[in-house]
């Protein structure tokens, strides 16, 4: 159970760096820390007991396998996050080429 | 000196690299064609042949990369790898439905066997590697036109 | 196997090989890109309207994408809702596509635009045909991707701002559903749709199931820009180019943000009284505060940014009214609102490629020289306003009618309340922008390139015709098989596994 709870504080830890970082980057590092949680609990969600990885080769037996499925989804969300990740890095570069400035405070033209 | 010495990193990078580049391409290749029997499969494969490319670019400098790799072909792959991917699944419809693995599953455990994965495998490991590339090609090329600005 | 339900891929495949073959050849081919933008959206548009009349014939048709049986495999689920929403996506956006033609001339690299565009597309269609929970993630974040990248167009010093917020807050939007998503599979250990259903029927009501509530509210209703989490919308929405604003304000909320909340609440976890207050104190508080904000602002697309806000309200507090005729008058509403909604953003987008400015005070007795702009924006500001005869005003009539009837009295007050200012703010808009006397410095104006007003013209079209949407005989075949997956709430399940026994 502690380790769910684990999980959930690194997610918290990732949204506390989102919501009060004022640097650019480091909102997208919060946002890749959130992220790494969330997958974590994918994971985690598959673990069985004493389970072992949940690879099928030819000289073993079936025998209490860890959930494969999650396992799966945690590299499509990890692809997912990739993309956002180089997406949110590219506009923070362009945003520093228009406004000399990573901090947000200073960027903030759209308001009303 | 040659005159591929004059940009990227230091000899003993270079030397290092040129040994060890051809390495990581081939084992890239590896997991990639063993992806339905092993761990791995065309995104392993793929990021890892990118990070062969991303590995030459770091020591050598873009020039030398892009002779090896144009920006054009990086693109070409990336479509080719998606569009190829597509086809695969479209190709299913021949047996009555999309995504089917139309063709023979073969033995277990052996190199040639399920059927379209290999297949879809090597779309995938094209699309990862060529995008990933484009990805840092583009984060790279950002940075180099905001310093020619300056 | 049904041969009509052949049809469901063709709704991902087709914009997603329109995609990659204009990435792969479209930067040569000058023509391409136009050419498959209009025909393929053309294609979709028409399979959509095709797949009206199976669905009104078997309810509920299901494709198990490589015949792998469900519950293993990912399949594709057809029934009334997923045709609606497929007909107001696809319709919105074939004219969208034919508006792009002229507009984006003023980009370069016109064939990155529809690379995205169709990206965009396949997302939002993929999410309304799945029938799998994480396959309709990866969908949702296929669209939003996209649609980050497409905010950022123009890459200037607004919308990369625009972009940046909207990206950081949708992906914790995203964050939420799948937190949601793998406690939902942790708790039922299936992740198709309605298999999750069947297994949540048996296992009852728990207090986990409430906290993915939460979580699924959270990150759809951030995605729908409902009132708590709707800051990027009124950034995000007027930065992008004018057929995406369109795009995003018109279908892109609806598919990703309402179509999910309604599929998941009515149709998976199942609906419960205090679900359905959440959604109308929501959806009303969205109403309000949405035309409230819209009222002073001059920027002609951040008016209407806001009032989508306000305008998503009512659909979602027609269909968290929970009655059949609230949840027609919202979904009634969710067609409305992309068709008239789409046509403003267009016109606000004409008006910009014609004089350059989106700023209302600036503008003036544009009615002379734009004649179709104006004509048309006069229809969509009637419709939005829900003045009679135009669409918008059969369906709002309907939600405040449901409310009435379910004894809602208060909420029926704010939704006339919301009514009347969204007149008085469009009043304004036709006054400043296209009325009174024309400035001399638009004397040189022209009326916009022809596939723009042919654009504006079909969605007027719909405006003025909406409402015959619901005469019985066609309220039959459309709306109502929509309005009757919600009213059936969990019997999706059951319907969805049991076409596959049945074969």
């Amino acid at each position: 159970m502690s380790v769910y709870l684990l999980c959930l504080v690194l997610f918290c830890v990732g949204l506390y760096c989102i919501l009060r970082k004022r640097n650019v980057i480091k909102i997208i590092v919060g946002v890749v820390i959130a992220e790494y949680a969330v997958n974590l609990f994918l994971a985690l969600v598959a673990y069985r007991f004493e389970g072992r990885a949940p690879i099928f080769s030819p000289d073993q037996k079936i025998l209490n396998m860890v959930d494969a499925l999650p396992q799966a989804l945690v590299l499509t969300a990890i692809v997912i996050s990739l993309a956002t990740t180089a997406l949110l890095v590219g506009i923070a570069m362009r945003i520093y080429e228009k406004y000399g400035t990573f901090d947000i405070t200073k960027i903030k033209e759209l308001k009303g | 000196m040659s005159k591929e010495h004059e940009s990227g990193m230091s000899v003993i990078v270079k030397t290092i690299t040129r040994l060890t580049v051809g390495l990581i391409f081939l084992f890239g290749i590896y997991i990639l064609v063993h992806g339905h029997v092993s761990p791995g499969g065309g995104f392993a494969g793929g990021v890892i042949i990118a990070l062969s490319f991303v590995h030459l670019m770091l020591a050598y400098g873009k020039e030398v990369s892009f002779k090896k790799l144009p920006r054009a072909v990086v693109h070409f792959f990336e479509s080719f790898g998606a569009l190829m991917f597509l086809g695969i699944a479209l190709l299913g419809f021949t047996s009555g439905y999309f995504f089917i693995n139309f063709i023979s599953k073969g033995q277990p455990f052996k190199l040639f066997s399920a059927g379209i994965i290999p297949l879809c495998n090597i779309a995938i490991s094209l699309k990862v590697g060529a995008g990933l590339f484009a990805i840092f090609l583009a984060l790279v090329l950002l940075k180099f036109e905001a310093e020619k600005r300056k | 196997m049904n041969p009509a339900s052949q049809l469901i891929p063709l709704f991902v495949v087709i914009p997603l090989s329109g995609a990659f073959l204009i990435a792969l050849m479209g930067k040569k081919l000058k023509w391409l890109p136009d050419f498959t933008g209009t025909f393929l959206t053309l294609v979709l548009f028409i399979l959509s309207l095709v797949a009206i009349k199976p669905t009104d014939l078997y309810h509920t048709l299901v494709y198990s994408v490589g015949a792998w049986k469900p519950p293993i495999g990912i399949s594709l689920v057809q029934d009334g809702l997923t045709v609606l929403m497929l007909v107001v996506v696809n319709l919105v956006v074939f004219c969208i596509a034919l508006y792009s033609i002229n507009y984006m001339e003023r980009f370069t690299s016109k064939w990155k635009f529809y690379t995205l565009f169709f990206l965009m597309l396949a997302g939002m269609n993929g999410v309304i045909v799945t029938g799998d929970l994480f396959n309709l993630y990866v969908f949702l974040e296929i669209a939003s991707v996209a649609s980050f990248a497409l905010v950022a167009f123009g890459t200037e010093r607004h919308e990369l701002e625009a972009a940046f917020k909207y990206a950081v807050m949708s992906s914790v939007g995203s964050l939420f559903v799948l937190l949601g998503i793998a406690m939902l599979y942790g708790y039922t250990g299936t992740l198709n749709m309605a298999d999750m259903s069947v297994v949540l029927v048996h296992k009852g009501e728990g207090k986990l199931i409430a906290m993915i509530s939460v979580f699924f509210i959270m990150g759809f209703g951030l995605k729908a820009a409902l009132v708590p989490f709707h800051s990027w919308l009124p950034d995000a929405h007027p930065s992008a180019p004018a057929p995406i604003s369109a795009m995003l304000s018109g279908v892109l909320i609806k598919a990703l943000g309402v179509y999910t909340l309604c599929r998941i609440f009515f149709n998976v976890i199942g609906i419960t009284p205090a679900i359905l207050s959440v959604f109308m104190f929501m959806g009303a508080l969205s109403m309000v505060v949405g035309v409230f904000l819209a009222i002073g602002q001059w920027d002609m697309k951040r008016l209407l940014a806001y009032h989508s806000i306000s305008q998503i309200g009512y659909v979602i507090l027609g269909i968290g009214l929970g009655t059949p005729l609230g949840i027609l008058g919202g979904l009634f509403h969710l067609f409305n609102h992309s068709v008239f909604k789409s046509l403003l953003f267009l016109n606000s987008g004409a008006v910009e490629y014609s004089t350059g400015t989106r700023d209302l005070q600036e503008m003036g007795g544009l009615s002379q020289k734009m004649p179709v702009t104006s004509g048309t924006s006069l229809i969509a500001s009637m419709s939005i306003a829900g003045v009679p005869p135009f669409n918008g005003f059969w369906s709002k009539l309907l939600i405040i009618i449901a409310a009435v009837q379910a004894g809602r009295y208060g909420y029926a007050f704010w939704a006339v309340l919301a009514s009347i200012l969204t007149l008085a703010s469009f009043m304004k808009v036709m006054k400043y922008a296209f009325y009174g006397s024309l400035r001399e410095k638009w004397a040189s104006v022209i009326e916009v390139p022809v596939f723009m007003k042919l654009a504006m013209v079909i969605l007027a079209f719909f405006c003025v015709a909406g409402g015959l949407l619901l005469v019985p005989s066609v309220q039959g075949v459309f709306l109502q098989q929509a309005q009757a997956v919600l009213v059936e709430g969990l019997q999706y399940g059951s319907r969805a596994l049991g076409v596959i026994g049945s074969g």
